[in-house]
């Protein structure tokens, strides 16, 4: 049982480092570049709402940092039911 | 003109003091000297693991505040001639040191020895960012482990951001340290990599220093690692990294403990 046990056990480094790389992308975002980039997060997230349902979790802002230049990169994730424009005569709430 | 270095990490426990006062040594066994500065103040620990904590008469928040000039405060090693210690005080509280009083010190020792190295406060509150404000580069020293990996990204962004050299909008040069590093551990999937640990902090590696006893013996002794025990793996991984700070291109390993054949045998420690 207990060789069973040591066998199956899964590694638990790989489980770390992606849990980290999550966190740090977000913590970045959120920490980072003095504001700059929560700032720019809030208020892309702001325009895209504007025509399309977008759950704030599934904005990401990041930049990545090269020797020379540093690449905003901007990734928003959207249902493809949702990926048309809201009708103006809806109010508020997720189109049905 | 000296080289500033800042020791810091965000999380306690992870090897700052132990670091700084092994890479203090390192440097000055080389023949260059060294000035080891305490910054935590309230709590110092520097001057105990150095085993010079009968000789503090004077302290950083002393000569910050000019009450005493440098020389009557820096404590001279008893073993390393060209390496001094400026420790922090242990009664006052963290807010008795002033920016401008960093700023006249730093630039006091940077006048006066090639290296000068800050042994931060953990945290990322107002110690810690005054003992990384005027530094050159930064030593980042992290625990092969989430929090500690983390609390060092965390840590990277404020050198970005509250150093004197950012503010200058100077790249400030960052370098990992990766202490209590199991290489058998990692080996097996249960601790995260080198690579695991580069790839998420990016930034470059000063060196690997595996775990070892070695380290609480010395501290115990009072006496650097580099010191207590030249030869062991911990102190042949500070001084790797003491000669890689110099400009010195050295191959990039994990020291392990030599065992003879002796004491494989009889499997003991020998006392000091």
């Amino acid at each position: 049982m207990k060789i069973f046990e040591l066998l199956s056990r899964r590694r638990s480094a790989p489980l770390a480092r992606e849990r980290l790389q999550i966190l740090l992308t977000h913590e970045r975002g959120a920490t980072g570049q003095s504001g700059l980039i929560a700032v720019l997060r809030e208020e892309i997230l702001a325009v895209i709402a504007r025509h399309v349902d977008v759950a704030p979790e599934k904005v990401d802002v990041r930049v990545q940092d090269g020797d020379e230049l540093a690449v905003l990169e901007i990734d928003v994730e959207i249902p493809r039911a949702m990926a048309r424009p809201r009708s103006p005569w809806e109010r508020g709430g997720r189109a049905a | 003109m000296a080289e500033v270095l800042v020791v810091t990490s965000g999380k306690g426990g992870v090897g700052k003091t132990t670091s700084t006062a092994a890479l203090g040594a390192a440097l000055a066994q080389t023949g260059r000297t060294v000035a080891v500065v305490d910054f935590d103040v309230g709590l110092r620990n520097l001057d105990l693991v150095m085993g010079a904590e009968r000789r503090v008469v004077y302290d950083l928040i002393n000569v910050a505040n000019g009450d005493v000039r440098l020389q009557q405060a820096l404590i001279r090693d008893k073993r390393i001639e060209t390496m001094y210690l400026l420790a922090a005080s242990q009664t006052r509280d963290k807010d008795a040191l002033s920016e401008e009083g960093v700023r006249r010190v730093i630039g006091e020792l940077r006048d006066r020895f090639d290296w000068v190295i800050c042994d931060s406060p953990a945290g990322i509150e107002r110690g810690a960012t005054l003992a990384m404000r005027y530094a050159d580069l930064a030593v980042v020293v992290t625990n092969p482990e989430v929090s500690s990996v983390r609390d060092s990204d965390r840590i990277i962004g404020l050198l970005d951001s509250k150093t004197i050299k950012a503010a200058r909008g100077e790249r400030m040069e960052k370098l990992l340290l990766l202490t209590r590093y199991d290489k058998v551990r990692a080996g097996r999937g249960d601790m995260l990599g080198i690579e695991d640990v580069l790839e998420i902090l990016s930034i470059p590696l000063l060196g690997i220093v595996p775990e070892s006893e070695e380290v609480l013996r010395a501290s115990n002794l009072g006496a650097p690692v580099t010191m207590s025990n030249p030869t062991s793996a911990p102190a042949r991984a500070y001084m790797d990294a003491a000669r890689r700070l110099c400009g010195e291109s050295i191959a990039m390993t994990i020291p392990s403990e030599r065992q003879n054949l002796l004491s494989k045998l009889f499997g003991g420690r020998r006392a000091a």
